[in-house]
């Protein structure tokens, strides 16, 4: 009986939606299986974060509110009075962390296979456009909680945007809604956040996926083996084993370190000592910190800034740049390259926790 | 054929139970709950006729104490209640007009100020209206 | 315009800057040129509140500081440095003079010098003893700085210090039969720690209690009008038990007999009670009404503590487990209200009274405890409901696992070795 309704019900559906073209040429998709195949996994646990990110921050706005009267207090609120708020707010701290850490793992991993060459590019291009657009994320998304920590960090940050050549002042008064940190950059930083950042990605997103589709995955320089998978349903599978325990290793994080609501911020408070941004920005923080304030009668500080920019704007580049990989030969001076950057990103970002005095 | 569709049903049925270990706490979260709401940024602090002239009453505000004064020539003044020097609650002296704190004899003006003793820091005012019966208490924006 | 009027001109301009600096100040030239003690003057004087007023060595020590030769410098107005007998004299020459100060700061007391006379410090000096502390010994010589200035000798937290150089040193202050401990006992105070820890300028140093210019060591009965300044509900408490009239009769300082003078510490209940650390059994034998009523207060005040410091357990532990308890924790802020009021109710050994406020405690403290429980139980169902959903995915993933073993088995047979088309 029950068999007979399902059967009704897939016709239906199958002939509005033209499903049974839909499956046969999803069937169609295959991945292929080598030694470094297992890389692959990452873009689909970064999308399957995405996912969790935005029903838990869907969920966070039916008691956030984006006022400075107010948000300190319905975060104390999320924690404290609404059921199982604790989880949902720490799920969306934490994955937030937990989906930069592996952005920069996808990034670099699809770095060291190649994956960007020809025909490519594109989907690199996007790729690292959305990595800059998803630590925006983290940027807008720490002010919301408006404690002390928050404030002070986008004071610290803004203050660097601040200070560009040229563009600096406009930068910063665009970003901040004012001259400072106020209630119109927290209205601002909100409507970035649930608005402007989410409509960016999902657009950059929907290309990045159309063109994995469209394309395939790439396979290293010289790999020889033909073995694929199809992607539906052995790969989605061996995916979804992926997506379970990331979701263990969440679970466990928020149970036995929820996310602190930390004090209000006070504007007129000195700023605390030892007040550095979120983890992902501190390598370029600590670079701040040591670059000499000045070299070659240059300010070292907006040299550090443009040469950040400039380096970001090659690396997004590398797909044009890297000649040989383009004729699938193998390029050992990009990958050079790239342990260089991964090497100094990590030994900056350690830096900044082993030696907080700087 | 056993095997395998003991596998799908084994895959199936731990599907189902994940997705309904995850929906639980969902629909908790979003049905709403018996507490009081977001945030406690005004309060009923007493009725209209409920304090005679220089009186006043201790409420709880948010989650501290504050202190509802109605002064001798007939207005409603609100502040926070907490002695700015060592956290204790602060009384309305009749006599002065003042707020006084026992502990180390610290003195408030009805505007918050200090005008003796120890506290380093003058206490917060919070914005008074009537309406209707209730006297209401909010945080000052 | 004549070549004479434009050297004129020309020399004007050019040592016009030096009017900017002030005028010549031959002794601060000379005597940085000297060493140690001889320059130590000159070196200190740039920071001395006298010299913000454009007061100089002239104006205390006379000369003529125009003058380079240092014979014509210390001319007949020159009065040197003045002899320790002298210096009370010397400063309140100008500071004990209204007019005279009215033109400087108006605002700043006058009295110094008079009140000096009726101090310890200054009837010592008067019959010769030169040992006795005069102005320079607090206030320093050249750098001389406002008393709101945090670096002065005499800003509250460096009062201590200041009058300890003198008091806690065992072989000055030998022959004058006061004990040396005092700075040490101090230290040890909680008036001591809220000042140098908590920065809290409101606590009492040194001359708050003992007068500064006028410092004298309060008399036995003044003791406790000296701790009234800053303690007036315990006062108050005081006066209305029965204690009042047994110490002014036995001439015993009031609050100095169980907390002490300079070694305050923070009051517990330990100090009440019949047990030897108790200060009540100083006075009251076995027995007596005194030792019961003791012995009673203890009581009361011991079960609330406990029950306190249950409930601080009880929350910390729940917070350590990741709940969020705030709200329990200003709740019991107000339980901390009741027990500090509770203690000094004891001042007033109405036993009633002090039941009674320990019995409204308790009902906040049952809130509080009630609030601490609940939050025990969330961590719980929080570590539950992991271990549940842990369970539920590890679940998962085996079936996971066996559905991908089972496909690539399926396919396997399905190609045969070596294929690789779906």
């Amino acid at each position: 009986m029950a068999q007979k309704i399902a059967k009704s019900v897939w016709s239906f559906l199958d002939e509005r939606f033209l499903l049974s073209q839909l499956i046969a040429f999803g069937k169609k998709k295959t991945v292929p299986e080598h030694r470094r195949s297992f890389w692959y996994f990452f873009g689909g646990i970064c999308l399957f974060l995405t996912g969790i990110q935005v029903a838990t921050g869907a969920m966070l706005l039916l008691y956030y509110t984006p006022h400075i009267g107010a948000a300190h207090e319905s975060i104390q609120f999320i924690m404290s009075g609404v059921k199982f708020g604790w989880l949902i707010r720490s799920v969306h701290s934490w994955t937030a962390n937990i989906l930069v850490g592996l952005l920069f793992v996808h990034m670099f991993s699809t770095f060291f296979l190649k994956a960007y060459r020809k025909p490519r590019e594109l989907t690199w291009v996007t790729g690292f456009l959305l990595l800059v657009l998803f630590m925006a994320f983290g940027f807008s998304g720490y002010l919301l909680p408006w404690n002390e920590l928050s404030y002070f960090a986008t004071r610290v940050g803004t203050d660097i945007a601040g200070s560009l050549p040229l563009v600096g002042k406009g930068l910063k008064t665009i970003i901040l809604g004012g001259p400072e940190v106020s209630q119109a950059t927290l209205s601002r930083f909100f409507w970035f956040h649930v608005a402007l950042l989410p409509l960016a990605a999902l657009t950059l997103i929907g290309i990045h996926i159309f063109l994995v589709q469209t394309l395939g995955m790439s396979k290293p320089i010289g790999e020889r083996g033909t073995k694929e998978i199809p992607f539906f349903p052995d790969f989605l599978y061996k995916d979804a084993l992926g997506w379970t325990l990331v979701l263990v290793l969440i679970g466990v994080l928020c149970v036995f370190l929820p996310w602190e609501v930390g004090t209000k911020a006070d504007p007129l408070a000195p700023t605390p000592l030892g007040i550095k941004p979120e983890w992902y920005f501190t390598f370029m923080f600590s670079t701040l910190k040591i670059v000499p304030a000045h070299i070659l009668s240059l300010e070292g500080e907006k040299l550090a800034i443009l040469g950040f920019m400039a380096g970001g704007l090659l690396w997004m580049l590398v797909p044009f740049l890297d000649r040989r990989a383009g004729r699938e030969k193998r390029s050992p001076l990009y990958t050079w390259i790239g342990l260089a950057l991964a090497a100094y990103i990590v030994t900056m970002t350690v830096l900044t926790y082993a030696m907080p005095k700087l | 054929m056993k095997r395998r569709n003991f596998v799908d049903i084994f895959f199936g049925g731990s599907l189902l139970a994940t997705i309904a270990a995850f929906l639980y706490p969902v629909v908790r979260y979003v049905l709403p709950s018996k507490s009081a709401g977001v945030v406690q940024n005004s309060v009923a602090a007493a009725k209209v006729d409920e304090l005679p002239p220089n009186a006043a009453k201790v409420f709880k505000f948010g989650s501290a104490p504050a202190v509802l004064v109605n002064t001798a020539e007939g207005n409603l003044v609100a502040l926070s209640a907490i002695c700015t020097h060592l956290t204790c609650t602060v009384r309305y002296d009749g006599d002065t007009g003042t707020l006084f704190c026992p502990c180390h004899n610290g003195r408030f003006d009805l505007s918050g100020n200090v005008l003796s003793g120890p506290p380093p820091r003058p206490l917060e005012t919070y914005a008074v209206e009537v309406s209707g019966p209730d006297i209401i208490v909010s945080r000052k924006s | 315009m004549n070549i004479r009027a434009i050297r004129l001109f020309a020399a004007a301009a050019l040592f016009a800057p030096l009017l900017a600096f002030g005028q010549k100040n031959s002794c601060i030239e000379c005597h940085n040129r000297l060493d140690d003690e001889l320059k130590a003057p000159a070196a200190s004087f740039a920071a001395d509140v006298h010299a913000e007023y454009g007061l100089g060595c002239k104006d205390c020590h006379g000369g003529d500081p125009s003058k380079d030769d240092v014979d014509k410098a210390k001319d007949k107005s020159f009065k040197g440095s003045p002899k320790r007998s002298q210096i009370p004299l010397f400063c309140g020459g100008c500071h004990s003079n209204a007019t005279a100060m009215r033109a400087y700061n108006p605002a700043l007391r006058t009295d110094q010098l008079s009140q000096y006379g009726t101090s310890r410090h200054g009837q010592l000096l008067k019959s010769g003893d030169t040992k006795a502390a005069v102005c320079t010994d607090c206030h320093g010589v050249h750098g001389i700085q406002s008393a709101r200035y945090p670096k002065s000798l005499t800003f509250p937290w460096n009062i201590p210090q200041t009058c300890g150089r003198c008091h806690a040193d065992k072989g000055l202050m030998e022959g004058y039969r006061i004990p040396t401990d005092q700075f040490d006992d101090y230290k040890a105070s909680v008036h001591a720690k809220a000042l140098f820890e908590k920065k809290d300028l409101s606590a009492p140093v040194c001359n708050d209690c003992h007068g500064n210019h006028g410092a004298y060591p309060p008399s036995v009965t003044s003791v406790a009008s000296v701790c009234r300044q800053c303690h007036p509900s315990t006062g108050d408490l005081f006066n209305k038990g029965a204690h009042k009239k047994a110490f002014d009769e036995l001439g015993v300082g009031e609050c100095e007999a169980c907390h002490g003078n300079h070694k305050i510490l923070a009051p517990s209940t330990t100090m009440i009670g019949t047990d030897d650390s108790a200060v009540c059994v100083q006075c009251h034998e076995k027995g007596s009404r005194g030792f019961e009523a003791a012995a009673e207060l203890r009581r009361h005040l011991d079960g609330f503590e406990t029950g306190f410091q249950a409930a601080e357990g009880l929350l910390a532990r729940a917070k350590q487990k990741g709940v969020e308890v705030s709200d329990a924790e200003y709740k019991l802020l107000d339980v901390n209200t009741v027990l500090v009021t509770a203690k000094n109710l004891t001042h007033g050994l109405d036993t009633a009274e002090i039941a009674k406020a320990v019995a409204d405690g308790e009902a906040a403290l049952a809130g509080v405890r009630a609030a601490a429980e609940e939050a025990l139980d969330e961590a719980r169902f929080r570590r539950q409901g992991l271990a549940v959903t842990t369970v539920l995915l590890a679940v998962l993933a085996a079936a996971l696992a066996l559905k991908i073993r089972r496909m690539a088995h399926d396919r396997r047979k399905r190609e045969g070795p070596g294929g690789s088309q779906p």
